[in-house]
């Protein structure tokens, strides 16, 4: 039997690929969604299959449930051999996802900043000793400093203290000037503030604070933390420490597309500068939960040519790109953390360039040729968001594959 | 599905509730280091999202695999650099 339907490719699991992905199947189109994880949800609703504790993760797997989607787990997409074709490679093999229209919704990671001792073993990102305890670390008893910046950093240590550990306390960049004003703009979300609330208290939340630096001999054991010209040290097993997030924008700029510095650019209808691909979520920009999805739907729904029910959601993302404004004005990272990174840190932790063999030189592909920075594995994922901060450097030169895979994924 | 696996890390057998990630297993082991950088620093996971790189361990006699992204499955042989 034949099949005419367009072919939909969604890279990323994650709300806004699970919006696009119920939108698009719901009108016609046959959809695959590929993700690196081996469960759909992406990190934030990382764990919440079969079991939703959020009860928007919970209708949102209803609804792609309700549907005919094709999920490929544990796949990471690495190369566009030809257009209309990806190639993600899997633990045993390679697949080849063909496409008539693609979406890209492939998220944010955690932005790093260097300072003496974030290499040590339990130095970790916010989100990422979140991830850890959500795929089977037990924290019970664990003494945890959550420091950087972001709203994550509620969140994980309200999940962090949901789940036994000791929170010592939350070490929050931004100043109480700022907080202030993203307090007023939170009252339209103020259920989930409240909420946060409710779960952190008697977690001492410090504005204007964050890490100086980690000690430890072969993991950590300490931190030293600065507020307002003092400095103090803490004892604790785990630091969850990171500066807001950053768009994942490789593979959209591996296929051609303008990337902004804020995130892929993409028109009204979430289409990027390549035709066919579209953009949606955190890649596009950092906005959030409630952003990502309504982008997820407007894309779905413009990839399936229902143009006036996406137009209806306009007003809706407008109000969430308004919100999506102040947090990242609130959370902008102070000058002051430039002064973190000693001249002996290491910033490529991949390769183990330190900061004054960086800064000796006068661009990041200078940077590349002369040290291996951003050379290894991560590909400049970790320390691009890093230099990008610390010295205005504009991190580019993608180039396939996007990821370190195996010698026979190649051809 | 099983509620539990049971896997080898560095010869260490540690049982993960089923879904659990390598990573989180070779925390639970009591390493964590997960392997030694170009410099010989110890190095353990950083993202937790298959991102950085920093917990790729040996799984099975494959080298550099993703700890982070890599379910535990029961007689898995886990080594570590650490």
């Amino acid at each position: 039997m034949g099949d005419s339907r367009r072919d939909l490719l969604i890279v990323g699991a994650g709300p806004a690929g699970l919006a696009a992905a119920y939108h698009a199947a719901k009108n016609g189109l046959r959809v695959t969604v590929v993700d690196d994880n081996p469960a759909a949800g992406g990190q934030i609703w990382r764990g919440e299959q079969p079991k939703a504790t959020s009860a928007e993760a919970r209708a949102w797997f209803e609804k792609v449930r309700s549907v005919d989607i094709q999920f490929i787990e544990g796949a990471r997409v690495f190369q566009q051999p030809r257009p209309g074709v990806l190639l993600a490679e899997t633990r045993h093999d390679v697949r080849e996802l063909r496409y008539d229209a693609l979406i890209l919704a492939t998220g944010a990671r955690e932005r790093f900043l260097p300072f003496p001792g974030w290499t040590l073993p339990n130095v970790m990102g916010a989100g990422g000793l979140q991830a850890l305890v959500k795929t089977g670390l037990p924290i019970e008893g664990k003494r945890v400093v959550v420091g950087g910046s972001g709203p994550l950093l509620l969140a994980v240590a309200a999940y962090l203290r949901g789940h036994g550990a000791e929170v010592l306390l939350i070490a929050e960049q931004a100043s109480s000037a700022r907080l202030a004003r993203f307090g007023l703009g939170l009252l339209s979300k103020s259920a989930q503030a409240l909420s946060l609330k409710r779960q952190l208290s008697g977690v001492k939340y410090l504005n204007s604070c964050w890490p100086l630096a980690a000690h430890g001999q072969d993991k950590l054991e300490r931190v030293t933390l600065f507020r307002r010209g003092k400095r103090w040290q803490v004892a604790c097993d785990y630091l969850a420490c990171g500066f807001h997030l950053v768009p994942n924008v490789e593979l959209a700029e591996l296929l051609g597309c303008i990337v902004d510095r804020g995130g892929v650019r993409v028109d009204d209808f979430q289409q990027t500068t390549v035709p066919h691909v579209y953009s949606a979520g955190e890649s596009t920009g950092i906005g959030g939960l409630e952003l990502s999805l309504v982008e997820g739907e407007i894309a779905g729904l413009a990839v399936a040519e229902k143009l006036d029910e996406a137009r209806s959601l306009f007003p809706l993302r407008l109000r969430q790109r308004k919100f999506a404004d102040l947090l990242n004005r609130t959370f902008a990272l102070r000058d002051e953390l430039k002064a973190l990174v000693q001249p002996d840190t290491i910033v490529c932790r991949c390769e183990d360039v330190t900061f004054e063999r960086l800064r000796a030189h006068s661009s990041w592909r200078v940077a590349k040729l002369q040290t291996r920075c951003g050379m290894g594995p991560c590909q400049g994922r970790v320390c691009g968001g890093a230099v990008e901060f610390l010295l205005g450097w504009r991190v580019e030169s993608v180039r396939p594959p996007v990821l370190p895979v195996r010698v026979e994924s190649l051809r | 599905m099983p509620e539990s696996v049971t896997l080898l890390v560095d010869g260490v057998s540690v049982t993960m509730p089923a879904g659990s990630m390598v990573a989180a297993a070779i925390l639970k082991s009591g390493k964590h280091a997960f392997r030694r950088s170009a410099t010989s620093e110890p190095r353990g996971p950083l993202c937790g999202m298959g991102i950085c790189f920093e917990c790729r361990v040996t799984i099975d006699g494959e080298a550099h695999c993703r700890s982070c992204q890599t379910l535990c499955e029961n007689g898995m042989d886990v080594g570590t650099d650490g």
